[in-house]
């Protein structure tokens, strides 16, 4: 969009509005500090939870980005200043921690609190407004994606967060932690793949047959209606069948309750984006392009795989994309049926009021469901046509 | 053609009626799909309540996010807050990759077990279709007509409220449609934070082993959702009416 030709203010609007949330945050508690894992918190404000030294430097760092988003500074002065307090606060967070836990007591407890996630989120708006208007390319955007991973990850392996409640959940569950990513993985990749290989020849034939087209999407349409929970309820009853009835079915792992009812169901869910965008994709490609191909004496196949399905490649990704991010979001509720997953930290922690557990359950969910929609945004514009935005 | 899928949906409305008022009716329904002598249908609760429970919450969520999500997007459409526009489509993309179950759980440790969670929830989630579609209607308005009102000598206000927003009406009550439907299918994993919810029922059966209260959740469910989508396409189609007759 251009911006109108005419005398601007000095100021920036949504700088304002993150100056006013920073400066609020600023005072508000930094850090909770709770004696056990169960106990009500106490909030630290930034003075509290931190050294002297550091809490200057992060009060500095605030006020210095605040100053640069609420001036109309170019977008990559802004963006910078954005990472520099992200950066900040994610190292400070750690240091609180270990500042704020008593030397030699496994009990206490440390986590992020209302300042922190506020500073955050007024910073993390910050860099995704200098984003926007940066316009990154797709593959600067996997790039970024990839800088931002390796940092935590490189937080993470410094065990900068080591004292954080956060991690010392995981720390008594590690295995558990990558057992349960796994499946998690696992349900939302493979109900995935299974939907790929079905729902896109359902599509081409949706595409091919417009009578059975209608009648195809309703019914799937209808699906999307049950509720996850339900819908992974009620197919514990005919794989439970298939398992005791079928010879060889449980050897496999079919069986009523865990994995299998979990992933068929989320099969089941991913079925709609993935025939409804293979129809949309290939009823957009241009007749133009099918009747030179037909000129040029292609097999109906041959079109199919060299024209249709390459011009409809974008319109299809877009769909995978779709399925990808809500299968990881779905996959949470096979805890409920014993399939395992992140849910069953989120499920368990819920159930001991334990809100770290939910935690260690519910960001990694996060993370991968944002990590797995840029990448697939990105692969959707890369295969568009160059010049044709989809 | 059109009668039968009508009869369909009032024959619908009327068993989930029935169900709902007398559940022991459809006992012998249900009974097969029980083991062990265990009911056939949810005890613990009334069902009528629970379904009404459920729709508040939706509607009430959904009443909030329509009244917030409209206002963003008249802002973000208007010259002052027109630079908005880019980061608020970014910020609608990235809310849409974040799970329900993860905004329920992580709405708890904020506001603590119960409705209060799940409406935030449901609010949030709401938000997002009921906004893009917002933005969509206000920004495809064909131009000769935005044009012919200000040449009428509208102000921008007469120009909003009667022509702008009344066109973009379909469009938005699409967006209401989805956020509803998505809504009540949300609201079920709210009775996992102890809201009242059919989820109970859902959960009841899921606990217990029972497959009867399953089916009999999800159906009230999906058949509220089926039953409330029909009726706000038929809205949308005499909205449409409206304001192609207006245009």
């Amino acid at each position: 969009m251009a911006t109108p030709d005419r005398p601007r203010p000095s100021f920036d609007k949504l700088g304002l509005v993150i100056g006013i949330v920073a400066a609020a945050a600023a005072g508000a508690p930094f850090a909770t500090f709770r004696a056990n894992r169960i106990v009500p918190g106490e909030g630290r404000a930034i003075w509290e939870a931190l050294p002297a030294g550091w809490a200057t430097a992060l009060l500095l760092v605030v006020a210095g980005a605040a100053l640069v988003a609420m001036l109309r500074s170019p977008a990559p002065a802004r963006l910078a200043a954005a990472l520099a307090a992200l950066a900040t606060l994610a190292l400070l967070i750690g240091t609180a921690a270990h500042h704020l836990t008593p030397p030699d007591n496994a009990y206490a407890r440390v986590a992020p609190a209302s300042g922190f996630w506020l500073l955050g989120f007024a910073f993390a708006l910050l860099a995704a407004d200098a984003l926007t208007r940066l316009q990154l390319s797709a593959t600067a955007r996997i790039a970024a994606l990839a800088a931002v991973a390796a940092a935590i990850w490189l937080l993470l392996a410094l065990g900068a967060w080591d004292g954080l409640s956060l991690l010392k959940e995981y720390a008594n569950r590690a295995d558990r932690f990558w057992a349960e990513g796994a499946r998690h993985l696992a349900l939302a990749l493979g109900s995935l793949a299974a939907a790929i290989v079905a729902g896109i020849p359902l599509g081409i034939l949706c595409h091919r047959v417009s009578g059975l087209r209608d009648a195809v999407l309703n019914l799937l349409n209808m699906i999307q209606t049950i509720p996850s929970i339900a819908l992974f309820g009620l197919l514990i009853a005919p794989l439970g069948w298939i398992a005791a009835n079928l010879p060889g079915a449980s050897v496999i792992g079919i069986r009523g309750i865990g994995a299998a009812p979990a992933a068929l169901a989320l099969f089941l869910y991913s079925l709609l984006p993935m025939v409804a965008n293979t129809v949309v994709g290939l009823a957009q490609v241009p007749a133009a392009a099918n009747d030179a191909a037909r000129g040029m004496g292609m097999t109906a196949r041959q079109r199919l795989t060299r024209i249709e399905l390459p011009l409809a490649l974008p319109v299809i990704l877009a769909g995978i994309r779709i399925v990808l991010v809500q299968n990881i979001g779905l996959a949470t509720i096979a805890a409920l049926i014993g399939g395992g997953g992140f849910g069953v930290f989120v499920f368990q922690g819920l159930g001991q009021t334990a809100m770290d557990l939910v935690l260690l359950g519910a960001v990694p969910t996060v993370a991968l469901a944002f990590a797995a929609a840029i990448l697939l945004d990105a692969a959707v514009e890369l295969t568009a046509a160059p010049g044709s935005r989809v | 053609m059109r009668a039968l899928p009508t009869l369909a949906r009032l024959a619908a409305l009327a068993l989930l009626a029935a169900f709902l008022m007398r559940p022991d009716w459809f006992e012998p329904v249900f009974r097969p799909l029980t083991e062990n002598g265990a009911p056939a249908i949810y005890n613990q609760g009334s069902l009528l309540g629970l379904t009404l429970a459920h729709l508040g919450l939706v509607a009430l969520a959904t009443a909030g996010a329509t009244a917030l999500a409209v206002a963003l997007a008249i802002l973000v459409t208007r010259p002052f807050g027109a630079e908005f526009l880019p980061l608020s489509r970014a910020l609608v993309n990235i809310g849409q990759t974040f799970p329900p179950v993860a905004v329920l759980a992580l709405a708890v440790p904020a506001v603590g077990f119960g409705a209060t969670p799940t409406l935030i929830a449901l609010f949030l989630y709401g938000l997002l279709p009921i906004f893009e579609n917002t933005l969509t209607g206000l920004t495809t308005l064909s131009p000769a007509v935005v044009e012919a009102a200000k040449g009428t000598g509208m102000t921008a206000t007469q120009r909003l409220a009667r022509v702008e927003l009344p066109l973009a009406a379909p469009v938005i009550l699409a967006g209401i449609r989805l956020s509803v439907v998505i809504g009540l299918a949300t609201a079920t994993i709210g009775s996992t934070v102890a809201a009242k919810t059919v989820g109970e029922v859902i959960i009841a059966g899921l606990l217990s082993n029972n497959l009867a209260f399953v089916l009999q959740g999800g159906l009230i469910v999906a058949v509220l959702a089926v039953l409330i989508y029909d009726g706000f396409t038929a809205l949308g189609r005499v909205a449409g009416r409206w304001s192609g007759g207006t245009s």
